[in-house]
């Protein structure tokens, strides 16, 4: 037997986790296929768990489960939102569990629980006022259940901890019950929410809800899923973007064993389905497969960092940021400062590799699968079942990391329905192997960045030329976003002004702009996106002029930025907890070397200050990062820490390591040999500075990624005199 | 049928013989806390104990083993979730994904068992898997807090969340 039926960690866990999208995988285990979703209406919840408002279910015996429409990949965007909507439900945090509600029940319900994509590090600065005022609809509502079984006044009576008074009586009674009385009641039309001074538990470091079934292998991944009667399959797209599948000699593998069925899987994909994912691998490795491979097969990375410098001096380009006349004073300038940088393709290396379980009838479809989008995954799934969305489903699973790759594109769960179409009424679980999943990623765009300061006699900045040149996510991803060969996202922190990402400095005569080249390879939204490398070619580049002008680099940061007070609070911040201006201490006999950064991106201001020394072996150290992070209100300082710490590995790790280069049209780093990650003996200490400075809400996840590489490469230059303008590192000697 | 002793437990089950243990236990056995990652050793995420040593289970082929062998998974590293590791895990809030952490988990109670204090040098080398949310400096004070050096989130500045879910807290 080599499909025994789900193991029960996993049924605990999804219990645990999301009764919505668990019921599903659950129900359809307990009916073995024949399972109908029931969507929770409110109507139908007038029964044990009665929903008050769209985020709040209230149980009689106090359990309290609010309902989260953004995906939790590690970021904590689960706790963050479960914290805001009891913020305003009052009720008691320990009895909170929360659950997803699903992409095709908010199709049916008009989309009562808004976007749930989680991307932009929007999950909680897009969502906060709707999820608050649901919880405060649902606070109003068990009041006035309360009150009128009581015959008094709602206004007369208050709610904590999930326990209603009567303040003249003193007559108490609990939200479990009156819960269902509550459900009854007309939504109030509009609620007021709490001054933030008034906040109880937003603010608050408060433990993630989904931690301990981390600890001990309870917690279920889109990988882990079982369903009864489930195949698996193993598939391989053609190597080299834009190629085909000519053929495929299935005979040479149907005999192998566990081996149920080879199909081709669209124009360039062929799969092998098999009782077990390691088998169905394993024949697929030895299958003999005909690819066309088609005119990308000439394609090779010189080539493509050749047409991008190109762009450095084209005549068209968009403009993103003008400020007075930058050419001219360019042209008149009695000094000018030019470096050209470059950021390569990286891979998003989720952990877990892209995966989905599908089950196609001609009426229907069912997905399990880890998303950062649900309606986008549904979205795809009616595409490829050939069926209206209201008769597809699609359940979210945990992801075993996201970082941009399960969002915008769902490609694999493309493929997973088609090869379930394939098997009407199996359910198939297609995993991609981490070799598929490195050579079809979506990857960071490749660009380079030609920079020229103009300065004036005395040395003062007059003007600043900021060219890019290449890849666009926009034309790559949503083309109809591109206007007149414009993507605005490539002028991320770059931008003029607004609460998104703004250049923090002001410079008379500015000119920033975009000559578009893309190249084959398919871009997408990477942890960070466009912000990572603006931020690396800008802040190495002001680095660079203040070394050239003898100026101390707060010193000529703290003089540009004079009209950016929220810019300069953060790096400030840095630079005065690192000690800048006093030698840094020696760490085993080497000298210790500081370099700063700053940005302004997914509307959070962060700054970070590094500490390296470097051998005269070249050996680089990197010693300590103090970072500092105003988001405005920051909803759990706790997780917004965990961030930053791990924003400092991903942005590291992409500065020392991260290239995805081409050959032959493909991808040349199929795993973790050739596409090194950085490991826990690299990672420097990190003391992160959370400093809300209120009156805005600013994402978390992404923005100080930017600030990581930069502020190294600027202390590498602090110590060697090396700039490194050719990312990644590894390429480069640090030797003396 | 092959046998396998996992967990204190006798399991049969029928695989090819150049199967690798981590599918054998994610497919047959329905262990599915052990995580593949790379399939080349890489990334640990795969990491189990046979006789108490951490191994990468992705690249052992289940014909490598006895069934006399103590082969250990996430799931009975304890079973409560009360190893000391899991519970510094918790306190101190490490994983965010979590995808990676059972290998974490994994390779640092082998570390414990073998240097109940371990120094950051130990560490370093015996903790070589890879975690893309970027938890490392968690688990580093985690595994410290778990061999009694109760300073050492502080020390890390990392401060111990409030375990108690409680909105008076």
């Amino acid at each position: 037997m080599n499909h025994p039926v789900i193991d029960t960690p996993g049924a605990t866990a999804v219990t645990r986790r999301g009764f919505l999208g668990s019921t599903a995988a659950l129900g359809a285990l307990a009916a073995g296929g024949g399972f109908v979703l029931g969507f929770p209406t409110r109507a139908a919840a007038q029964g044990a768990a009665p929903e008050i408002t769209a985020w709040v279910v209230v149980h009689p015996d106090e359990r309290v489960v609010i309902r989260i429409a953004r995906s939790e990949m590690g970021q904590g965007t689960l706790t963050g939102l479960a914290q805001l909507v009891a913020e305003e439900l009052e009720c008691d945090w320990t009895r909170v569990t929360t659950e997803y509600p699903t992409p095709g029940q908010n199709l049916a319900r008009q989309r009562v629980w808004g976007n749930f994509s989680t991307g932009g590090s929007r999950g909680i600065r897009e969502s906060h006022d709707y999820v608050r005022k649901g919880g405060a609809a649902a606070r109003t509502m068990l009041v006035q259940a309360a009150a009128q079984g009581w015959g008094v006044p709602a206004a007369e009576c208050r709610a904590d901890q999930g326990v209603i008074t009567h303040a003249g009586s003193g007559r108490r009674t609990t939200y479990g019950a009156v819960a269902a009385a509550a459900a009854k009641l007309t939504p109030p039309a509009d609620v007021a929410l709490k001054d933030p001074k008034d906040w109880k538990l937003v603010g608050q470091r408060i433990a993630r809800l989904d931690t301990v079934e981390k600890t001990n292998g309870r917690q279920v991944y889109g990988s882990d899923l079982r369903l009864p009667g489930m195949l698996n399959a193993a598939i391989r797209d053609c190597p080299v973007f834009g190629g085909k599948l000519r053929g495929f000699d299935a005979a040479a593998v149907e005999k192998m064993p566990g081996v149920r069925k080879v199909v081709r899987v669209g124009d360039s994909a062929v799969a092998v389905v098999a009782d077990t994912w390691w088998r169905a691998k394993n024949a697929l490795d030895a299958l003999p497969v005909d690819w066309d491979y088609g005119p990308n097969l000439q394609q090779q990375q010189a080539a493509i960092d050749a047409t991008i410098r190109a762009g450095l001096d084209a005549e068209q380009a968009a403009v993103g940021n003008r400020q007075g006349d930058a050419k001219a004073a360019l042209a008149s300038a009695a000094r000018r400062i030019e470096a050209v940088y470059s950021y390569p393709h990286q891979n998003h290396a989720t952990m877990e590799t892209m995966n989905a379980t599908a089950r196609w009838t001609p009426e229907r479809c069912e997905v399990w699968t880890p998303t950062q989008n649900g309606e986008a995954a549904l979205a795809a799934t009616a595409a490829a079942a050939g069926l209206p969305p209201a008769q597809c489903e699609v359940y979210k699973i945990h992801l075993g990391g996201g970082f941009g790759r399960r969002g915008a594109v769902h490609d694999w769960v493309r493929q997973a329905v088609t090869i379930a179409k394939e098997l009407p009424g199996t359910p198939v679980k297609l995993l991609w192997s981490r070799e598929e999943d490195m050579a079809h990623g979506l990857f960071h765009p490749v660009t380079q960045c030609k920079l020229t300061a103009g300065l004036d006699a005395r040395g003062q900045l007059q003007a600043l030329h900021m060219r890019i040149s290449g890849q666009s996510i926009l034309a790559g991803i949503f083309p109809q976003n591109v206007r007149d060969g414009r993507d605005p996202v490539v002028f991320q922190g770059l931008n003029p002004g607004g609460a998104e990402s703004a250049i923090g400095y002001t410079v008379p005569n500015l000119l920033v702009d975009h000559a578009m080249r893309n190249p084959h390879v398919p871009p997408g939204f990477w942890r960070g996106v466009n912000l990572n490398q603006n931020a690396i070619y800008l802040e190495c580049f002001v680095d660079e002029i203040a070394h050239a002008t003898n100026q101390d680099p707060l010193a000529l940061r703290r003089e540009l930025m004079k009209n950016h007070p929220k810019h300069l609070a953060v790096l400030d911040a840095v630079a005065e907890r690192a000690g800048w201006g006093r030698p840094a201490p020696d760490v085993g006999g080497q000298k210790v070397f500081r370099g700063l950064a700053q940005t302004h991106g997914f509307g959070s201001y962060v700054a970070a200050c590094a500490e390296v020394s470097v051998s005269r072996e070249g050996e680089l150290q990197i010693h300590r990062i103090v970072a500092a992070n105003d988001c405005g209100h920051a909803v759990n300082p706790q997780q917004i820490e965990a961030q930053v710490e791990g924003s400092f590995v991903y942005g590291l790790t992409a500065m020392l390591y991260g290239a995805c280069t081409v050959k032959d049209g493909r991808i040349e780093q199929l795993n973790f040999d050739t596409y090194p990650m950085m490991r826990i003996k690299d990672m420097p200490k990190v003391e992160t500075i959370v400093m809300p400075s209120g009156g805005f809400w600013g994402g978390v996840g992404e923005p100080t990624i930017a600030v990581a590489a930069p502020a190294v490469l600027n202390a590498i230059f602090a110590a060697t005199g090396k700039r490194i303008r050719e990312l990644p590192l590894s390429r480069h000697s640090l030797k003396a | 049928m092959a046998r396998l002793n996992v967990n204190g437990s006798e399991r049969e089950f029928d695989a090819e013989p150049d199967t690798p243990l981590l599918w054998v236990l994610r497919e047959q056995l329905g262990l599915t806390g052990t995580k593949y990652g790379c399939g080349i050793a890489q990334c640990g995420a795969c990491t189990v104990h046979v006789d108490g040593a951490p191994v990468r289970s992705c690249v052992l082929p289940v014909s490598a083993l006895q069934p006399t062998q103590k082969i250990t998974t996430i799931e009975g590293l304890s079973p409560d979730t009360s190893h000391p590791l899991q519970k510094a895990w918790v306190q101190l809030d490490v994983p965010q994904c979590g995808y990676c952490q059972s290998g974490m988990l994994m390779a640092a109670a082998a570390l414990l068992k073998d240097k109940p204090r371990p120094t950051d040098t130990d560490i370093d080398a015996a903790i070589t898997n890879i975690c893309r949310c970027g938890t490392y400096n968690r688990v580093r004070a985690a595994i410290k807090v778990a061999a009694g050096e109760t300073r050492a989130a502080a020390d890390a500045g990392i401060d111990v969340v409030h375990v108690v879910r409680s909105a008076r807290a």
